[in-house]
């Protein structure tokens, strides 16, 4: 479990992160949203207690990382790829972060099998590719065996094939109870890997939520809907409070009312139905929806206290 | 803190460029010296009276290892800015979050292999340039007054000026930074105090550190340099304050 309390950091005049609340709960894959520059990177230091907060607080499993006595126990990381010696090998590097936290040798061998590099662990790290320094980072994350995970864009860098198989190795992660929290900016990877999402913007919370929630709140959500008598239908669903647009083709765009809500009524009034087709948001779309919100209340004041709010709800 | 020194042993192990900061130490420590002993015995003959009557033979002997310690501190500042310019301070930091115990284990296994390599340096140049300085030139044995204190001084100077190097590096934390900051210290210092007034060079040249340690490798230290342990002791100074403000600094600032 990782818990935020109005954590604000501050470079200089610039303010990284600005008053983030948040709860990374275990057993599920958190993915952490936001464009290039919001803050995710300074929140997960942060995190680790490598940069200290100018204000609030940031606690791992209820603790502060400082507290943590044998931290690789019981928090692995992933922050930057190929943070390593060009000259060392894997395996010393792991070897020299093992014995840190009274990790036995033979781990360091176990975590070079799981991600794959045991054929080129006695190699320099200088010479290894982007994809093979992420694996040795996730290696690293996964040497104390922690109870919570933190992973800055782990697939930079990968091949397909290594990108499914982080995929797996966080879903897996999760499915036994871990806590694991992954930063991306690539949404459609987040949509297939996350449970929930926390969407920041300028170091603001924009959402804490379920992706099944982020995307059907989306005004992208609607449904779609044909029927012969779309004019009396139209009206009749507007008394029900849906907002409709009417397509070139005659069908209707609904929003506001489900599939479910939709077709009762359409039973109800007896209208024949061609076409009855919730289309889900993206999570891409849903998200350009959500960060739009946090360029509008740069100008507008007024917006911004809306969006604050509906962040914490 | 067993852990944290074993793991320092590891990074420092597993780098080449331990290795070849280590054997230059050695090899030019020891090259240098063997150069000007042979050279002081190639002219003893045109030699006047009084300079042979002045001659230090450990000191000569010593000479190299006025130019380890350019390259011993250049290893004591990558044993952290290395850290900082590969990214790899992070998984350190983030592996022991109680910082001022990586400087500490830091220090011990950087000290402990400095030390060792010094007083291997100091006791083989000794030998070596003592075996060239053949009859009729005079030369010393550990047994020779002061010798012993020079050859085992010239190598506690060597390891604490890595050591400073190492406070150095903490505090600027750049590898190109570091060195400039390490050698300005060194080399150009020297220079501007030497510009002052005279009054003034006088009082402020013995706090040079390669004054205290030509004070320490010579026989009869210069008048206005400190005594060999004075100014030993001055030096552990330096090094102990580089590497107190380094950790404070280390325990404070975003990593």
């Amino acid at each position: 479990m990782i818990e935020a309390k109005g954590l604000t950091k501050r470079y200089g005049d610039k303010l990284a992160v600005d008053q983030l609340s948040f709860l990374v709960k275990p057993g599920i894959v958190t993915g952490f949203l936001g464009p290039n520059g919001s803050g995710k990177s300074t929140t997960m230091r942060l995190v680790m207690g490598l940069d200290m907060p100018n204000s609030g607080d940031v606690t791992v499993n209820g603790r502060h990382y400082h507290d943590l006595p044998w931290p690789l126990h019981e928090v692995g990381a992933l922050l930057e790829a190929k943070a390593i010696h060009p000259g060392r090998s894997a395996a010393s590097h792991l070897w020299m972060l093992a014995q840190t936290n009274d990790i036995a040798r033979s781990r360091v061998d176990e975590v070079l099998d799981l991600v794959g590099l045991t054929q080129v662990a006695g190699q320099r790290a200088g010479k290894f590719s982007l994809g093979m320094g992420q694996r040795l980072g996730i290696a690293a994350a996964l040497l104390g065996d922690p109870e919570v995970l933190l992973f800055d864009e782990p697939v930079n860098g990968l091949d397909p094939d290594g990108i499914r198989w982080v995929r797996n190795l966080l879903k897996n992660l999760a499915r036994q109870g871990r806590t694991v929290f992954v930063s991306s900016h690539l949404m459609s990877e987040m949509a297939l890997t996350a449970e929930e999402v926390i969407v920041i913007g300028r170091g603001r919370l924009i959402a804490q939520t379920s992706i099944s929630d982020l995307t059907s709140q989306s005004s992208q959500s609607f449904v779609r809907v044909r029927s012969p008598d779309s004019a009396r239908f139209r009206t009749e669903l507007e008394a029900e409070g849906a907002t409709i647009v009417v397509e070139s083709d005659g069908a209707l765009t609904v929003r506001g009312a489900d599939e479910v809500e939709i077709g009762e009524l359409a039973a109800k009034l007896g209208v024949v139905l061609h076409e009855l087709s919730p289309q889900q948001a993206s999570l891409e779309e849903a998200f350009m929806e959500l960060t739009e919100d946090t360029l509008e209340y740069r100008n507008k004041e007024t917006t911004s206290a809306m969006a604050a709010s509906k962040g914490t709800s | 803190m067993k852990g944290l020194i074993a793991s320092e042993w590891t990074k420092l192990r597993t780098v080449r460029s331990t290795m070849w900061t280590l054997g230059l130490t050695v090899a030019l420590g020891i090259g240098l010296s063997a150069l000007a002993t042979a050279e002081t015995r190639a002219h003893w003959a045109t030699m006047g009276p009084i300079d042979k009557l002045t001659f230090d033979p450990a000191q000569t002997s010593l000479i190299g290892v006025a130019f380890g310690q350019l390259i011993i501190g250049i290893l004591g500042i990558l044993v952290i800015s290395a850290e900082y310019g590969t990214g790899t301070i992070r998984a350190t930091l983030s592996a022991a979050p109680k910082r001022p115990k990586v400087l500490l284990a830091k220090v011990a296994v950087f000290g402990a292999v400095a030390l060792v390599v010094s007083e291997v340096v100091a006791f083989l140049s000794f030998f070596v340039g003592q075996a060239l300085l053949t009859a009729p030139a005079t030369h010393a044995t550990l047994a020779t007054p002061q010798a012993l204190r020079q050859v085992v001084g010239s190598g506690l100077y060597l390891c604490v000026i890595g050591l400073f190097a190492l406070g150095l590096a903490t505090i600027i934390r750049h590898t190109a930074g570091a060195i400039t900051a390490f050698v300005a210290v060194l080399l150009v210092l020297p220079i501007i105090v030497h510009a002052l007034p005279n009054s003034l060079t006088h009082d402020l040249i013995r706090f040079m550190p390669a004054n205290i340690g030509n004070a320490i490798s010579a026989a009869q230290p210069g008048s206005s340099a400190f005594s060999p342990w004075v100014g030993f002791a001055v030096l552990c100074c330096y090094a102990v304050a580089a590497l107190v403000i380094g950790g404070v600094l280390l325990a404070r600032r975003d990593a």
